[in-house]
């Protein structure tokens, strides 16, 4: 933030502003204008993960306490001892990692092998599929957990393997989330990779197989991280699956856990409750830290393509 | 991509031995192996229960019975259904505004400034974006504590009364939308600062020496020119919205006296806390109208676009 300050005085300092008139007087109004507005946005845009930290850091008698709720004037981290140390949430944690890590590679693996064969191969109906996933992408899963609930009882009784209740059942749900996008982002990058290039591996013999593990996933590489962390997020972070198909303590992921067995009725203990939500929303935020512009061009590109 | 097809084959006809029609079927059946993952999961886990809600909202209560239209007919009977639809339409059209203006003017304010700071803008104004929202929502929830609500200490320090947030049903209304605009507008910043930086200078270069303020730069340059961005991310943010869960559920949960619930919360607690699965996926269903909608300009868009190509 102040670097980027510095920077506009340093434009501002040095530019001979007389020379050029009116314009550079105004754009250079129009350039502090911008900044100002960015600050009261950013502080607006940050204010409730930076709450989140704040709250984390109090005690409970600090929370209860009257005084300014903006500082934290007795830091602790004994929130961070607490859950850390709970059994219960370390399994939220794991069930959490358990199942992102098993659906994205599920998800991606479908996925590639999928827009491989829609963009490059074709075949009768292919056309239609392509349109077709993009359509199923926009069916929301606050449509589809009902008839899915419904079938999955069906299921039980039909074959005796109970769904509900086990925390690997997101395994089976949550494709239907990040599979239709997934592939649709990988179709477009996919797609512009050059018929030259894959053409040439065919004449020399390669197979279509080959063709995908040599060819499009080295040349693709950008657009499989941006579709991977795009798949982490998601899995990462839906409720409504979890809060629908799993009740016990133990088949619990993060997200449903730390709402529903932080708060105990009408006792909401907010220390904890802002650490476990900082806990969760952190691998997110550490991935998005490091990989930003993948992040994006994952967004942009499955929006603009459609 | 038919096209593609054909050229493809076309340009591989040569091989020893082997016939034009037998490596071409070839082709397409290892195409279709390829696929054949994608197909099962869209046709097991999306279409057919897409289909299947609509015979469960058919049955009665105990789903041993057809019963035809009446769970419609016992919804359009309630006014707390038409309290849903209300409050669905209101949610959705106005956070969807409010979330392409936001986005639309800073997306603006990052595009002013110089090139090198962007990045960390934009890094900062997306954080919102990227937290999960059930995280986020729960941060908001305590915001609006009603003893402790932190919003409320600024206000008295400022000589203001306090709100109760979530207890008074226009200020929980309004605090659903905002959570959601917090949200939301961060996708739609990304798309619309996508969209300014195709939007070539030579242009804002020829309206400033015809001496158009930035008001009619905007108005005549920028917003023709981003139109289709901007139509396409508010639809799909309309779809998204007009689903949402988290936020409701984690904020509110339908209060105060279910005045702010919407489709997919409402449909919630009628399936799986009220055990009335057929009526639940009913009102599910109502979200599937918009959908559709959204669906046939999506895709005029989608051809529109590809025969530009």
């Amino acid at each position: 933030m102040s670097s980027a300050t510095t920077t506009a005085g340093h434009a501002g300092g040095t530019q001979p502003a007389a020379r050029y008139g009116s314009i550079s007087r105004g754009r250079k109004t129009a350039l502090y204008w911008s900044y100002f507005f960015l600050v009261l946005f950013v502080v607006i845009f940050l204010t409730p993960p930076l709450y989140m930290l704040l709250t984390s850091l109090k005690s409970s008698a600090e929370i209860g306490a009257a005084t300014n709720p903006w500082w934290v004037y007795h830091p602790t981290l004994e929130n961070y001892a607490a859950l850390l140390g709970s059994s219960q949430f370390l399994i939220f944690f794991k069930n959490s990692v358990v199942v992102s890590i098993c659906v994205v590679s599920l998800t991606m693996v479908i996925a590639i092998l999928a827009a491989f064969s829609l963009a490059r191969m074709g075949f009768w109906g292919s056309a239609t599929l392509a349109t077709g996933v993009f359509l199923t992408y926009l069916i929301p899963d606050t449509l589809l957990f009902i008839p899915l609930f419904k079938i999955f009882a069906w299921f039980h009784e039909t074959t005796g393997i109970e769904l509900i209740n086990h925390w690997w059942v997101l395994i089976v749900l949550y494709p239907t989330l990040t599979v239709p996008f997934c592939t649709w982002i990988m179709i477009g990058y996919f797609a512009s990779i050059p018929k030259e290039l894959d053409e040439a591996a065919l004449i020399d013999g390669a197979s279509y197989f080959q063709v995908l593990t040599r060819i499009f996933i080295p040349v693709a590489l950008p657009g499989i991280i941006a579709a991977t962390i795009f798949a982490f997020t998601v899995s990462w972070a839906n409720f409504l699956y979890p809060l629908a198909f799993t009740t016990s303590a133990d088949q619990l992921v993060l997200p449903v856990g730390i709402v529903t067995t932080l708060i105990k009725g009408d006792v909401f203990n907010w220390g904890q409750i802002m650490t476990g939500a900082l806990l969760g929303a952190a691998p997110p935020l550490i991935i998005y830290a490091f990989l930003m512009d993948y992040y994006i061009s994952g967004l942009t590109a499955g929006a603009t393509k459609g | 991509m038919a096209d593609a097809a054909i050229e493809n084959v076309q340009t591989q006809a040569v091989p020893r031995r082997v016939g034009r029609r037998s490596l071409s079927r070839h082709k397409s059946v290892v195409g279709f192996l390829f696929a054949l993952p994608l197909i099962v999961v869209i046709a097991g886990l999306v279409i057919y229960p897409a289909g299947y809600a609509i015979h469960l909202a058919t049955l009665n209560k105990s789903m041993q019975h057809f019963v035809g239209l009446s769970n419609f007919t016992f919804l359009f009977k309630r006014n707390t259904f038409w309290m849903v639809v209300e409050q669905s339409v209101l949610f959705a059209v106005t956070a969807v505004i409010f979330k392409a203006v936001v986005g639309f003017v800073v997306a603006h304010f990052v595009h002013n400034i110089p090139q090198k700071g962007q990045r960390k803008w934009r890094g900062m104004l997306l954080v919102p974006w990227v937290i999960p929202p059930a995280m986020s929502t729960l941060a908001w929830l305590w915001l609006f504590d009603p003893s402790y609500s932190a919003f409320n200490w600024i206000l008295v320090h400022l000589g203001m009364s306090p709100v109760a947030w979530l207890g008074n049903v226009y200020w929980a209304r309004f605090c659903v939308i905002l959570v959601n605009v917090w949200v939301g507008s961060p996708f739609f910043l990304i798309m619309y600062l996508a969209a300014l930086k195709s939007v070539p200078e030579a242009l804002h270069e020829a309206a400033a020496i015809d001496g158009a303020n930035w008001l009619q730069k905007i108005w005549y340059i920028n917003l023709p020119m981003m139109r289709n961005i901007i139509q396409i991310t508010a639809l799909f943010s309309l779809i998204v919205t007009f689903a949402n869960f988290d936020i409701v559920r984690i904020l509110t949960n339908g209060g105060p006296v279910d005045q702010t619930h919407v489709f997919a919360t409402w449909a919630f607690t009628l399936a799986i806390a009220g055990n009335d699965i057929p009526l639940g996926a009913s009102v599910s269903l109502f979200m599937a109208p918009i959908l559709a909608v959204a669906a046939f300009f999506i895709l005029r868009n989608v051809r529109k676009r590809g025969n530009e190509a």
